[in-house]
């Protein structure tokens, strides 16, 4: 695995001026001192699940309009930050998401139909958080952000070797919760990596309504925590700095705040019209710099991704939707009396009687 | 057997526990070398190390946040709120989180966390250090919430909160922190989830918990002089709810007055004189009454006296239960 260097700068506390990128918006390589082009199979894998995970987010919207999901949060545009942080993850470190990161959880292994348990509507969760070490996704805006910190300070009084990976929105970094979250962090240096995906919105709320900070990023300075401010749709460069802030926590060096600059491409939701708060050309601009696009151009320049790689990966992307339509498209199969089971370790006396009241009325 | 303060009762149950079972941290604000502003948590920094039993950055949210997600991997947090209305910062923490998160999960997630606070007036504290939140915390599905009257309740209801699978309030009524009784360590002898009979009575029930069971006892003795032999039920555990005990009472007493400090309307004993009606309505010679607090703010020090519920109070509105229309005792 490519590792990068690590000057001193990196840990001072603030960000650089310029967000840090390794590929230019058309795809030429840049050279930051600060970070090293991550290996060639790193570059192919994040590039095969970019497309993939594209291709899934273009699912799940499609499944709305079918009525098969309640609702929607894409993250087209953000690729970079849902693949790229996920793949700098190991097996034995926690991510902690929030509702518009369905595309890192399949990334992460979880199914596709666990994942969209939520948005069907069959449950609250769909997948064990255990077995793939990713917690429920957060709907209460940077409240994932304490239970991260959480986690990876028991982590570290335990001896292990984990580090808690959590993401948030822009806007939810205006949240209480998130500030107590990076000086708890700090105070106990916790191996953990906060990952703020500034895709431009909260909502319709933009960014200058938001922060007058220089960046979102500074905010870690004032807690000590050491904060890097990269370019969110460059996927080498966030593999990067996910990847060193990963390693950083896990060898004891503390907390990281990463902010990447990224754009939200489809609505909020479905359910949303972002006609009535932004302007086309702003949306054209960013998909000038879309994430797929430019590591596909930096691959094919570099003669690691030829058109049989292309057509493969596509079509690994059209079985893959294929496969979430075929699951998504059978009736959910819900139980009513499973309502009760979970409250408590065991259900109470009065919720046996409740049980008891609906399968009368349902019998 | 020794004699013991509640506050006394309290750091032992928590000693204990921290020596049955290294997954036991204890942490919030001031409760390292300090102690705790009651001291609680007295002496157990130096005894199980600073690993073990921290001070926290000064955040309440943060403090059932990190809880939640120490829980998450394998802890069982127990933490300290300092004061019953510095506890509401961490409300959402605790509502959308540690109350949901094995509903959310489907079971596989549990978040075995204690949260202590003390909680309620008679001390004369002043503002936001006095509130009754009980209501709050009952109202949130997948919270336990318990509350100790005696030192012995102190001890063992904390060690069951914290052997308990699920997220506990564990509220500590402050004013009753320096009443002292005997307690007896690890022979915990009523069920977590069960209600008491603190003192057997033939004619009324009186349903209390908390800071209120002291009140209830001495106005049981004092009803005495009046003719009404006053039975005395402790709830000790608010959620989930002993129907059996309170109502096996009540069938057999016909009449009841629920007391609590908290403020009547849409308070906790709205929800036990309906279930009490709801299932002894043919035992009942009287309507079930409260005597709470008012629909006020907390009052200030000053002031606080005509807010409490105290024996009088409880006496007159025992009086209101329709005694004239039969014999008493008969
Ligand atoms: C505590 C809280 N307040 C409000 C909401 C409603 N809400 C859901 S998403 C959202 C915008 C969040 O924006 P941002 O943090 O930038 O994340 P994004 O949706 O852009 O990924 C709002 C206001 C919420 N979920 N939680
Ligand atoms: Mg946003």
């Amino acid at each position: 695995m490519a590792r990068t260097s690590l000057p001193a700068r990196e840990r001072s506390l603030l960000p650089t001026d310029a967000p840090l990128s390794l590929l230019t918006k058309t795809g030429e390589p840049v050279v930051d001192p600060e970070l090293v082009m991550p290996d060639d199979d790193v570059l192919l894998e994040l590039h095969r699940r970019m497309v993939v995970g594209r291709r899934f987010d273009t699912q799940a919207t499609a499944l709305t309009r079918q009525g098969r999901l309640a609702v929607y949060p894409s993250s087209r545009g953000q690729e970079a930050c849902e693949v790229g942080s996920v793949l700098a993850l190991r097996e034995q470190d926690w991510l902690f998401p929030t509702y518009r990161d369905s595309v890192a959880l399949v990334t992460r292994g979880v199914p596709a139909v666990e994942t969209l348990t939520l948005l069907q509507g069959g449950w609250h969760n769909g997948y064990d958080p255990h077995e793939h070490r990713v917690a429920p996704q957060c709907t209460p805006l940077a409240t994932n952000t304490l239970h991260a910190v959480g986690l990876a300070h028991a982590a570290k009084l335990k001896g292990e070797d984990t580090v808690a990976l959590v993401l948030v929105g822009d806007g939810a970094t205006s949240e209480g919760d998130t500030h107590e979250a990076l000086n708890f962090a700090a105070v106990w240096q916790a191996p953990v990596v906060f990952l703020v995906q500034n895709n431009g919105y909260a909502i319709s709320v933009p960014m200058s309504k938001q922060n007058v900070a220089p960046s979102l990023a500074h905010k870690g300075v004032g807690y000590g925590v050491p904060s890097v401010l990269v370019d969110g749709n460059d996927p080498a460069a966030l593999y990067a700095v996910v990847r060193d802030a990963v390693r950083v926590a896990a060898e004891g060096g503390g907390p990281t705040l990463i902010e990447a600059i990224t754009y939200r491409v489809e609505a909020h939701t479905n359910a949303d019209d972002a006609t009535r708060y932004r302007d086309a050309d702003e949306v054209a601009a960013w998909l000038d710099r879309d994430p797929v696009d430019r590591i596909e151009a930096y691959l094919t320049a570099r003669g690691l991704l030829d058109d049989a790689r292309r057509a493969t990966v596509a079509a690994e992307a059209e079985a893959y939707a294929a496969s979430v339509r075929e699951v998504m498209n059978a009736d959910v199969e819900v139980d009513p009396a499973e309502l009760f089971e979970h409250v408590y370790a065991e259900p109470t006396r009065q919720l046996r009687e409740q049980a008891a009241l609906l399968a009368e009325e349902l019998a | 057997m020794s004699t013991l303060s509640m506050s006394g009762a309290l750091n032992m149950a928590l000693a204990d526990a921290l020596e049955a079972d290294e997954r036991v941290l204890v942490f919030g604000e001031d409760v390292g070398p300090l102690g705790g502003v009651f001291r609680i948590t007295d002496g157990l920094a130096a005894r199980f190390g600073d690993r073990r039993v921290f001070d926290t950055p000064l955040a309440e949210s943060g403090i059932v946040g990190t809880a939640i997600g120490m829980a998450m991997n394998g802890m069982r947090p127990v933490v300290e709120m300092q004061f019953d209305a510095f506890a509401y910062p961490a409300f959402e923490q605790i509502t959308s989180h540690l109350a949901k998160m094995r509903n959310r999960t489907r079971g596989k997630v549990e978040v075995p966390v204690v949260i202590r606070i003390p909680y309620g007036g008679g001390i004369g504290g002043v503002e936001h250090h006095c509130d009754s939140s009980e209501a709050y915390y009952t109202h949130t599905s997948g919270l336990r919430v318990v509350t100790p009257g005696t030192p012995q309740d102190g001890y063992d209801l904390l060690r069951d909160a914290i052997d308990s699978p699920d997220p506990v309030i564990f509220l500590e009524p402050k004013r009753r922190y320096w009443s002292k009784g005997e307690v007896v360590a690890d022979q915990r002898r009523t069920g977590f989830d069960r209600a008491l009979i603190r003192r057997p009575g033939e004619d009324v029930t009186l349903i209390a918990y908390g800071p209120m069971v002291a009140t209830a006892l001495e106005t049981a003795e004092a009803a005495k002089e009046e003719g009404w032999d006053v039975e005395v039920v402790d709830l000790r555990s608010l959620s989930p709810f002993d129907d059996e005990t309170v109502c096996g009472s009540v069938r057999r007493t016909g009449r009841a007055v629920v007391v609590h400090e908290a403020a009547g309307f849409g308070g906790y004993g709205a929800e036990v004189v309906a279930r009490v009606t709801e299932r002894c309505f043919h035992h009942l010679h009287a309507p079930v009454l409260r005597v709470t607090g008012f629909d006020i703010p907390y009052p200030p020090p000053k002031l606080e006296e005509h807010f409490l519920p105290g024996v009088d109070r409880i006496l007159d509105t025992i009086g209101r239960l329709q005694w004239d229309d039969e014999v008493r005792g008969a």
